[in-house]
């Protein structure tokens, strides 16, 4: 089957590339556009490591098709800090040791951005439900939690 | 070593040296590295779990335009029997056969064949156009069935090994193994009290979140060089080796950042017929698993049933004990009933007990390492056994563990006698904890457990450079799983006596630097650690030679302090101190550029040991059981790098309950795994746990520079009896097996409402 031409923005930068109908939009973010700090864990929507933002909405990126995203704006990872340096949830994680391998740390970043859009002050209920979908098999999550908690106290409450 | 040693650096919790990358998506793991030219590999598995292969076709899919190389077991060399050494290890012919599988196929998802193509989906399709012709024959499932004097064979050549004579017939039990020490039976006769039970863990994975991984590149020449996610890329190498027959010189192997590893990823399985793909179409080949492949042709950590009898007088020592063991090994032998045999009264002060434990044969993936392999499952048994004795007798189950404790001169069920241990500190800790007597909720319950493991050191190297500014960088060979950069740069810098921030830690590839084991046995910080510390002395007696030369005096005149030469007291030099930086400022002149090196086989690994408290309450209703507290109390010898020491014992508290609660492998009739995926094979996630608190407890190793004894396994070995001390603590109901997953749950307490 011929291949379909998408535009996209991607990180705020236009982006156009062709592929194939059934191909996801992790696979084109992967293998086709060089942004591999999206993860692929599972690939089945159950472990949030491919996690992206689409119109700003959390979704697997595994279960998105990239044809989907003609004429709509996706945010990875790479588009999380900024020219001022490290998003202070990023800053936050590493201050937390809240990462031990860091492979699901990438998509749990880029929910916990979501998350603190949707509830700038998350109680730690929240945070653990809304972090439910982005499996880490390292931390035992403690320090991740931890971690969004400090970062929505200094987003909220500037120093 | 000194009790009270002040450090400046050591125990801190400094931000990782790699920590940017991995925070911004720039880290290459496994599968992040595409390479011009590249194409894909991917693997045919055999839709069987016991079958004699007939015959494989592969003409079809060779004549597929877009299809560069196939191979199955016909292309690799002949697989032949000898010992490999390391975590992964085992027998070389077990290996080759488990990548690539040749006259039969024994678990399903073991693979058969492999293709290569110019896209995935290519690939794929090329898969779909191999025939493979199969005998199906009767799976063995359960150790029972495997052990049964009729059961069908899965190796018709496999004679149980460590019997006193050679058996006359063939069996699915590929070892025994028997430990013991005293009189069992006149113990038992001394007891006033004896518990028996009969314990079961079925089968549970390593769960990492990064499936495996691998890029080979292979020359005209026949080198090949191979990018993967490894626990120990020294290791692969040397298995890829063996597998393959080919001289270690033509590979070399690059580690790239691995995503989770537990001990899954101390053994190869892709990299070998990546290295083959390549040679055959000439191109570099990458290949990646599925989380599907993963689960099911991976090694999960054996289904082990243990048979247990413990006897104690009324004042709580433990007068004998007696434990029966069975580990499923998979498809080849190797299961680690070893270190379950060894490590299962490791805790205790016994005068009589006995092991006998088997390794057997069954149609399932082959086992692999994970985490303290062994121990999770036999401690199990023992610290529920322990539970109950202290129950029949009356006593506080930490109190009863007091009083039989190994301690310092103690000899270990193992044999040697124990070197200064944290046991009694662990458990003292424990009783003095709040979470030991804070209030439980109406149907909770609370149980305490205690874990151990041995630890090891094996082989380390490490090479320490001094920058022309006297920044220092730190070359090792062990890929960094949960923050070990950090620890080394740690050490350097408190040895080195400069900045944390000055030290940069690279994990070199196997052609950059010197041999090390893998990341495994919680030996880095400890093995490696202390190859760091012994390349930053020689460092340090280099710059001591140097300032001596510069000044004009004798090596012995001069001492290194807080990063710098200074004249020893009493001696006449009119002279400023020499930093670092100012001797590398001058290297030039005083000898070329300062180099430190230590290669060693690290001896005196400190077992660690861990009393574990869990608050759980069940629903009555559905059988659910939440985790509402879990404290965890560790004696890491001397914690580095504080935060990564405690992170140890929270994943691997997580992972331990996660094998308490939920997992396990769900096989139908037929041998194949009903689970395979991470929806239904289900891990703890962020809302099925509370915070989790841990106390660092430090009886310091005096075979390690800082006293290290290292931590990664320990936490995994007591959540499981914690956990289900908890229940039977809640429920009034003992259940020995495991998972305690909802189904368990209803099941018994219907079965005690009669």
């Amino acid at each position: 089957m011929s291949k379909v031409h998408v535009t996209t923005s991607i990180n705020g930068e236009q982006v156009e590339f062709l592929c194939a109908p059934e191909q996801s939009l992790l696979e084109v973010l992967r293998e086709g556009l060089g942004k591999t700090g999206t993860k692929e864990g599972c690939a089945t929507g159950d472990c949030g490591a491919c996690s992206v933002l689409l119109d700003g909405r959390l979704v697997c990126s595994c279960l998105v098709l990239a044809v989907e995203t003609q004429d709509h704006e996706v945010t990875t990872i790479e588009g999380i800090a900024t020219e001022e340096g490290l998003h202070p949830i990023q800053r936050k994680f590493l201050e937390h040791a809240a990462l031990q391998c860091g492979i699901c740390t990438p998509g749990l970043i880029v929910a916990t951005k979501s998350l603190l859009e949707k509830h700038p002050d998350p109680d730690e209920t929240t945070i653990r439900y809304w972090l439910a979908g982005n499996l880490c098999r390292c931390t035992g999550y403690d320090k991740i939690i931890r971690a969004v908690q400090d970062v929505a106290k200094e987003l909220a409450y500037p120093a | 070593m000194a009790e009270a040693v002040e450090f400046k650096q050591i125990g801190t919790s400094p931000v990782r040296p790699d920590g940017v990358d991995k925070v911004t998506g720039r880290a290459q793991y496994g599968a992040d590295l595409n390479l011009p030219n590249m194409i894909y590999g991917k693997v045919l598995r055999s839709p069987h779990a016991h079958a004699r292969i007939l015959g494989i076709d592969t003409s079809r899919a060779e004549a597929m335009p877009g299809v560069l190389a196939v191979v199955s077991g016909k292309d690799f060399p002949d697989a032949e029997h000898g010992e490999i050494g390391g975590e992964g290890g085992g027998d070389v012919a077990d290996l080759a056969k488990n990548i690539m599988a040749r006259n039969k196929v024994l678990y399903h998802g073991h693979a058969v064949a492999a293709v290569a193509a110019t896209s995935q989906r290519l690939a794929e399709e090329a898969l779909a156009a191999i025939h493979v012709e199969y005998e199906v024959l009767p799976p063995v499932l359960t150790l029972e069935d495997a052990m049964k004097a009729d059961a069908p064979l899965l190796d018709e050549n496999c004679y149980t090994k460590n019997l006193p004579e050679k058996p006359e017939k063939p069996s699915n039990v590929a070892a025994v193994m028997q430990l013991g020490r005293g009189d069992v039976e006149k113990g038992f006769a001394q007891a006033d009290v004896i518990v028996e039970g009969e314990y079961r863990i079925p089968m549970a994975h390593q769960g990492y979140i990064e499936p495996h991984a691998c890029i080979a590149n292979t020359n005209e020449g026949g080198q090949a060089t191979v990018w993967c996610c490894t626990q120990g890329h020294f290791e692969f190498r040397a298995m890829t080796a063996k597998v393959l027959k080919m001289n270690v010189a033509d590979l070399k192997f690059i580690a790239s950042e691995i995503g989770g590893g537990f001990g899954g990823k101390t053994v190869i399985y892709l990299e070998p017929v990546a290295v083959l793909l390549s040679r055959k179409a000439r191109r570099p080949v990458k290949m990646t698993m599925s989380r599907e492949e993963v689960f099911r042709a991976t090694g999960p950590s054996s289904g082990t049933l243990m048979r247990m009898k413990v006897g104690a007088r009324k004042d709580g020592t433990i007068t004998a004990a007696k434990a029966w063991m069975a580990y499923e090994a998979g498809a080849f032998a190797g299961a680690p009933m070893g270190p379950g045999a060894m490590s299962i009264f490791a805790p205790y002060n016994l005068e009589n007990f006995h092991v006998e434990a088997c390794d057997v044969l069954v149609n399932k993936p082959k086992v692999a390492a994970y985490r303290a392999p062994g121990a999770p499952q036999s401690m199990h048994a023992m610290e529920c056994a322990v539970d109950e004795l202290a129950r029949e007798l009356g006593m506080d189950p930490i109190d009863l563990r007091l009083k039989n404790a190994a301690d310092e001169g103690t000899q270990a069920p193992y044999g040697p006698k124990f070197p200064p241990i944290g046991l009694k500190a662990c458990l003292q800790a424990a009783k003095a904890h709040p979470s030991y007597t804070r209030p439980l909720p109406d149907g909770a319950g609370r149980g305490v457990a205690a874990g151990f493991w041995f630890n090891v050191g094996m082989q380390s190297s490490a090479e320490v450079h001094i920058n022309e500014n006297g920044t220092v960088t730190v070359v090792e060979g062990n890929p960094d799983i949960g923050g070990s950069r950090a620890s080394m740069c740690l050490m350097a810098a408190e040895t080195l006596g400069v900045p944390y921030e000055n030290v940069r830690a690279l994990i070199g590839d196997t052609e950059s630097t010197g041999f090390s084991n893998v990341t495994g046995g919680s030996r880095t910080t400890f093995a490696t650690g202390m190859a760091v510390v012994r390349a930053c002395e020689d460092i340090i007696a280099q710059c001591k030679a140097r300032a001596a030369a510069t000044w004009g005096v004798d090596e012995d005149q001069v001492l290194w302090e807080d990063g710098q030469a200074v004249p020893a007291p009493g001696v006449n030099a009119d002279v400023k101190p020499l930093s670092l930086a100012d001797i590398a400022a001058n290297a030039a002149k005083t000898g070329g550029p300062l180099l430190g090196r230590a290669s060693l086989n690290a001896q005196g690994a400190g077992a660690s040991f861990s009393v574990n408290i869990a608050d759980l309450q069940v629903d009555r209703e559905t059988g659910k059981v939440d985790v509402l507290a879990f404290t965890a109390i560790q004696d890491a010898g001397r914690a580095i790098h504080k935060a990564y020491v405690e992170g140890q014992m929270q994943g691997g508290a997580a992972q331990g309950l996660g094998w308490a609660l939920n997992e396990e492998y769900i096989y139908n009739a037929n041998g194949v795994m009903e689970n395979a995926g991470f929806l239904d094979y289900r891990i703890p996630v962020a809302s099925d746990l509370p915070m989790i608190d841990t106390q660092i407890i430090e009886v310091p190793n005096p075979s390690h520079p800082y006293g290290v004894r290292g931590v990664g396994e320990t936490p995994i070995v007591a959540p499981l009896a914690a956990a289900a001390n908890a229940v039977r603590d809640a429920i009034g109901i003992r259940i020995n097996d495991l998972p305690l997953s909802p189904p368990r749950i209803l099941a018994a307490l219907e079965n005690a409402e009669g």
